[in-house]
């Protein structure tokens, strides 16, 4: 048995830019088994969000992650939406989809250059992302803001794209695509590229569905799970695309599943915005007086994969309690598999394989007494009540059988 | 013994090779930036790395190893790669010293760089720094060798001379060896090579930014990661000065041949440039498996051409 050596990548690292510790325990060059330690990034969301009134709860989530800044917003429109049990003016559904389409594109886009940078190839990175630009201003001119966009709102949008801008939009998606032509024909015809990607990092179909994964990840193993397919909110029942997937399950299939995402969300915003001009202006908001008592689950599909709230409402103008779970919590999770077995060089491209977005993934659980404030139960503990819980109910099941 | 020291520290030597150096760095940035649709640094921004690293910032030891290997490590770099650029510079001013067999110590003393960081990372007692010394030898026992192929076929071609004088003589006499089909695959060969010796992307494995945070340099600071700075500077010019004078036929010293001369090495350092700006790092696995079999294959079959007279 030979002596393992610890390759720490982070808690700071040019590799990622948020705070993150990837623990390599390598043998040579070869990673033979793989820790990771978050928490450096805590904010407390859930609990704040608590004493936010839900107008004020859509800012502090859209800012949650910076880069699917819209994606939070919109799970949590779609769970509060579900607790007053109204539905959105069509118009309204058609912004939504076209800003949480808009996002993807820039997402994808930025992931496509950092992934470049990952490997060396600054060219790549410097290019995609003068790419992205135009779908930025794109953003400035629809919302105001080139991030963060606060289109949301209960019941609605806060601005409609009116008539004049959807020709510059229009414009400006023909531009995109042909950047997007030919970003995508260099990575996916460059032998280099192939070489060093192909093979890479390979998360089987069985691994998808043990591990849970979502998003892109899980549908570059030939899993076809989006949200916006399986779960339809917003306008994407109305309009006509397809969920993209790749079989391989390497970092290629991975580049492969982003690069054409991005043409559907192109077709998809041409669509909204079609769809926009058989609407009528300013109609975007329906009136909501009250959030009633009761629980809502909203999803989203953000470019990483699920986002999923959990809002329980109890009459009051602020949820009694909200859970956010963001897709990078279960993506993280396969690069057990995913990472093991490869050399130093091809786990670092691996782990940015998954578009990991680490603020997303904070988690933190206090268990208190409420009279005199003193922590009861440490995080071991908590493990094990929740195993022995799991084993409680299998054995119910067991004997109902 | 007055003029040798001249020949070390002034000309052709450190001060020299060390501004010309700099400026080709700063080309390089300038033509990075510009592929890259950045602005790029002014032109004195080598420099100014240099200057702050000497005098401005600490230089950091690291807790774990030897500090006196780890500091003698970057001055023995730049010795060696002023040495070598000596050695390769002389010849192409017409500076004739008399030394036959240059082109063999020249080969000797390029190493010398690569075994200093090699030991410098190693005496850091960083495990990146391991993981990017233990690199940087696969990466030179998979270059050497196609690099004395390379120097191999050169002096095959001018008739058995061991003397980059003498070659350059033979050069201009006819024509460059670039001018045949041999000298083309030579070329070809040489490029890789010191696209390799010069750990530009995509042999950047060992420094790998991104994968083990500068590697062989993570510990570095101050004024020892100056020399090594300097070393780089010094290396991106004698390589392609060397390539220019045993391929490209050398400098001419007269007149308008003083510019095709300088255009000569930048052009040299442009191709270096795009090399490294259109490809992405591969792995060490890849490296090895490029240089053993791909690049010897082509430098073997260059020496058989150059045996039947191509």
């Amino acid at each position: 048995m030979s002596r393992k050596t610890l390759i720490p990548i982070g808690p700071y690292h040019p590799l990622q830019e948020e705070p993150e510790l990837f623990k390599l325990y390598c043998d040579g060059e070869i990673v033979r088994d793989i820790q990771w330690v978050t928490g450096y990034n805590h904010r407390s969301i859930e609990k704040l969000s608590e004493s936010k009134t839900y107008e004020q709860v859509f800012f502090l989530v859209e800012r949650i992650c910076g880069i699917c800044s819209t994606s939070h917003p919109f799970a949590f429109a779609n769970a509060v939406e579900e607790i007053a049990g109204i539905e959105p003016t069509d118009r309204a559904k058609y912004i939504r989809s076209i800003i949480g389409e808009l996002e993807r594109i820039h997402s994808h886009l930025l992931w496509v250059g950092l992934a470049g940078h990952f490997l060396g190839y600054n060219t790549v990175f410097m290019w995609a992302w003068k790419y992205r630009e135009p779908v930025l201003d794109l953003f400035e001119m629809i919302t105001g803001n080139r991030n963060s966009y606060a289109m949301f709102r209960v019941g609605g949008v806060r601005r409609d794209i009116e008539t004049d801008k959807i020709v510059a939009i229009r414009k400006i998606l023909t531009d995109v695509k042909t950047k997007t032509d030919l970003l995508t024909g260099a990575v996916m015809d460059d032998p280099v590229i192939h070489s060093r990607l192909k093979g890479v990092g390979i998360l089987t179909k069985q691994d998808v569905l043990d591990y849970g994964a979502v998003g892109p990840t899980a549908r570059a193993s030939g899993v076809a799970i989006d949200v916006r397919k399986d779960d339809p909110y917003a306008a994407y029942p109305l309009v006509d695309w397809k969920v993209i997937t790749a079989q391989e399950g390497d970092v290629f299939a991975k580049a492969e599943v982003r690069l054409l995402e991005m043409y559907e969300s192109i077709s998809i915003i041409e669509q909204c915005l079609k769809g926009l001009e058989k609407e009528k202006e300013g109609d975007i908001l329906v009136k909501v007086n009250e959030i009633p008592e009761g629980i809502g689950n909203g999803r989203a599909e953000a470019p990483r994969g699920e986002v999923f709230h959990f809002v329980m409402s109890d009459g009051s103008n602020s949820p009694a309690r909200h859970k956010i779970r963001a897709p990078s919590y279960v993506n993280i999770a396969t690069f057990k598999k995913s990472c093991v077995g490869q050399t130093i060089a091809d786990a670092t491209i691996t782990l940015a394989g998954v578009d990991p977005c680490y603020c997303c993934t904070e988690r933190m659980a206090v268990v208190y007494d409420v009279h005199s404030g003193e922590k009861i139960m440490n995080a071991r503990e908590l493990i094990d009540k929740s195993i022995r819980r799991s084993q409680d109910i299998m054995e119910e099941l067991k004997k109902s059988k | 013994m007055a003029a040798d020291l001249f020949y070390f520290l002034v000309f052709p030597g450190l001060l020299f090779v060390g501004i010309t150096g700099g400026f080709l760095s700063w080309f390089d940035r300038k033509v990075t930036a510009r592929v890259q649709f950045r602005k790029g640094p002014p032109v004195l921004q080598p420099f100014y790395d240099f200057f702050k690293l000497l005098l401005v910032k600490e230089t950091i030891l690291p807790k774990h190893g030897s500090p006196v290997t780890f500091l003698l490590a970057p001055v023995f770099s730049v010795f060696g790669a002023t040495m070598a650029g000596v050695f390769i510079l002389l010849p192409l001013f017409n500076i004739t010293t008399g030394f036959r067999g240059d082109l063999i110590v020249v080969f000797y003393l390029l190493t010398i760089p690569s075994f200093s960081y090699i030991i410098g990372a190693l005496a850091s007692g960083n495990p990146l720094a391991a993981v990017g010394g233990s690199r940087e030898v696969k990466l030179i026992l998979s270059y050497e060798l196609t690099f004395l192929l390379v120097i191999t076929g050169i002096i095959m071609k001018c008739g058995q001379q061991f003397e980059i004088d003498s070659i350059i003589k033979v050069q201009q006499a006819s024509s460059p060896f670039i001018g045949s089909v041999s000298g083309v695959l030579l070329f070809v060969v040489a490029i890789f090579c010191i696209q390799a010796k010069l750990a530009l992307v995509p042999f950047d494995m060992p420094e790998a930014e991104t994968e083990i945070t500068e590697g062989i340099f993570i510990e570095y600071s101050g004024t020892a990661y100056a020399f090594i700075k300097l070393t780089k500077y010094i290396m991106l010019f004698i390589l392609p000065s060397l390539i220019v004078a045993v391929l490209l036929g050398g400098f001419r010293l007269d007149g308008i041949n003083i510019l095709w001369s300088m255009l000569k090495v930048l052009g040299i350092v442009l191709l270096l440039t795009l090399i490294r700006n259109t490809n992405p790092r591969i792995r060490i696995k890849q490296a090895v498996r490029f240089f053993i079999i791909w690049m010897n294959l082509i430098a073997v079959i260059a020496l058989v051409l150059i045996t039947f007279g191509y």
